[in-house]
């Protein structure tokens, strides 16, 4: 299963990770719907390094479309939001 | 949904809404392979404008930094010479330096962060557009018009992706860096204003500096003083002109002395 953090590359993670990152992406989801900003930074970080230590780190050439994405660490809950709603933040 | 399966959906639906508009899908291939070296360009671009304001940045700490150390010498030479509410003064103008200069040291390693992200991002991108080249090369050559469709869909949406992903990483980069310009434009105004500058510039001085300077030149005027009224005396040992003969017989002693003691070293 591919996994990108955008911003900073992808990852190649085994679905047995897949479980983890449910509870901890719905933690994070929650922290958007609460409007909690700090909750929101602590559980994105939680998230995003379990990618990255449960993962293993795609080539640079690699072509490879990802199953998931999350948005970058340092990303805020309007930044969040904007990129969910279609016509946002992602150019193309 | 998960917010990660919804993000990566939106995505995928640019690159589809991309892929629609060509009528021969090879030719999606060429245009895209057109815009993947325009955003290549683009991001170098903007990992040099980060490095610009970086260095901007940098510069103005150590301006900062330079004018901080001024007033802290100048505090030192004011107690030395008793007068604390110059001192004072300068400690004070000194502290409120000091936060202009934590924030911008904040600025700068924020900046040095987008500018090491983004040489990133184009390292990963060019590699990227290299391998996508490659593949849209073997694909004209071996594949119709009718054919091409799904070997096309699969190199295009990896690299729609990473453009995605990489024209928001400029965007962002673009817009954090410009709100550090318009408060480096500010703090570069307060230094050309003077509001910082007076406190230590070396060539009008300022009023710190023009007292500190009054004073010991006062002082220098008085140890001369003492010094010529001290040199008029018989009693001095150092005051080798003295006319004193057993001074002068020491002074000649030490002279003969001296080369002696330098083939000793030698």
């Amino acid at each position: 299963m591919i996994v990108r953090i955008l911003a900073e590359g992808q990852w190649d993670v085994s679905e047995d990770h897949l479980t983890e990152l449910n509870r901890l992406d719905a933690e994070v989801e929650a922290a958007i719907e609460a409007d909690d900003e700090a909750t929101f930074a602590t559980t994105l970080a939680a998230l995003l390094d379990a990618v990255r230590s449960g993962g293993t780190v795609l080539a640079d050439d690699s072509l490879e479309e990802s199953d998931l994405i999350l948005p970058p660490a340092d990303a805020t809950v309007d930044e969040v939001r904007e990129l969910l709603n279609d016509d946002g933040l992602i150019p193309g | 949904m998960s917010l990660m399966k919804r993000m990566s959906l939106i995505f995928r639906s640019k690159a589809n809404k991309a892929l629609d508009r060509a009528e021969d899908p090879r030719e999606t291939l060429d245009y895209s392979y057109q815009r993947q070296i325009e955003l290549l360009s683009k991001v170098r671009r903007g990992v040099a404008d980060v490095a610009t304001s970086r260095k901007r940045v940098e510069l103005q700490a150590n301006q900062l930094e330079q004018q901080s150390q001024k007033l802290h010498d100048q505090a030192q030479k004011a107690l030395s010479m008793g007068r604390e509410d110059l001192a004072r003064e300068a400690l004070t103008r000194k502290s409120g330096l000091t936060g202009q200069l934590s924030d911008l040291k904040a600025q700068q390693a924020q900046l040095q962060g987008e500018e090491e992200k983004l040489t990133l991002a184009s390292q990963r991108l060019q590699a990227k557009v290299e391998s996508f080249r490659t593949r849209k090369e073997t694909i004209k050559a071996t594949y119709t018009a009718a054919e091409a469709q799904t070997k096309i869909n699969e190199a295009f949406s990896g690299i729609s992706e990473e453009m995605g992903d990489v024209g928001m990483a400029v965007q962002r980069a673009e817009d954090k860096t410009a709100q550090m310009q318009a408060r480096a434009g500010a703090i570069d105004e307060l230094i050309s204003s003077g509001a910082l500058d007076d406190a230590s510039s070396i060539s009008r001085g300022d009023d710190i500096s023009r007292e500190l300077d009054a004073m010991s030149s006062q002082s220098d005027v008085e140890t001369e003083l003492a010094a010529l009224k001290a040199g008029s005396g018989s009693d001095q040992p150092e005051a080798i002109e003295s006319g004193d003969s057993a001074t002068e017989g020491q002074v000649d002693a030490q002279l003969e002395d001296q080369p002696k003691k330098e083939e000793g070293q030698a």
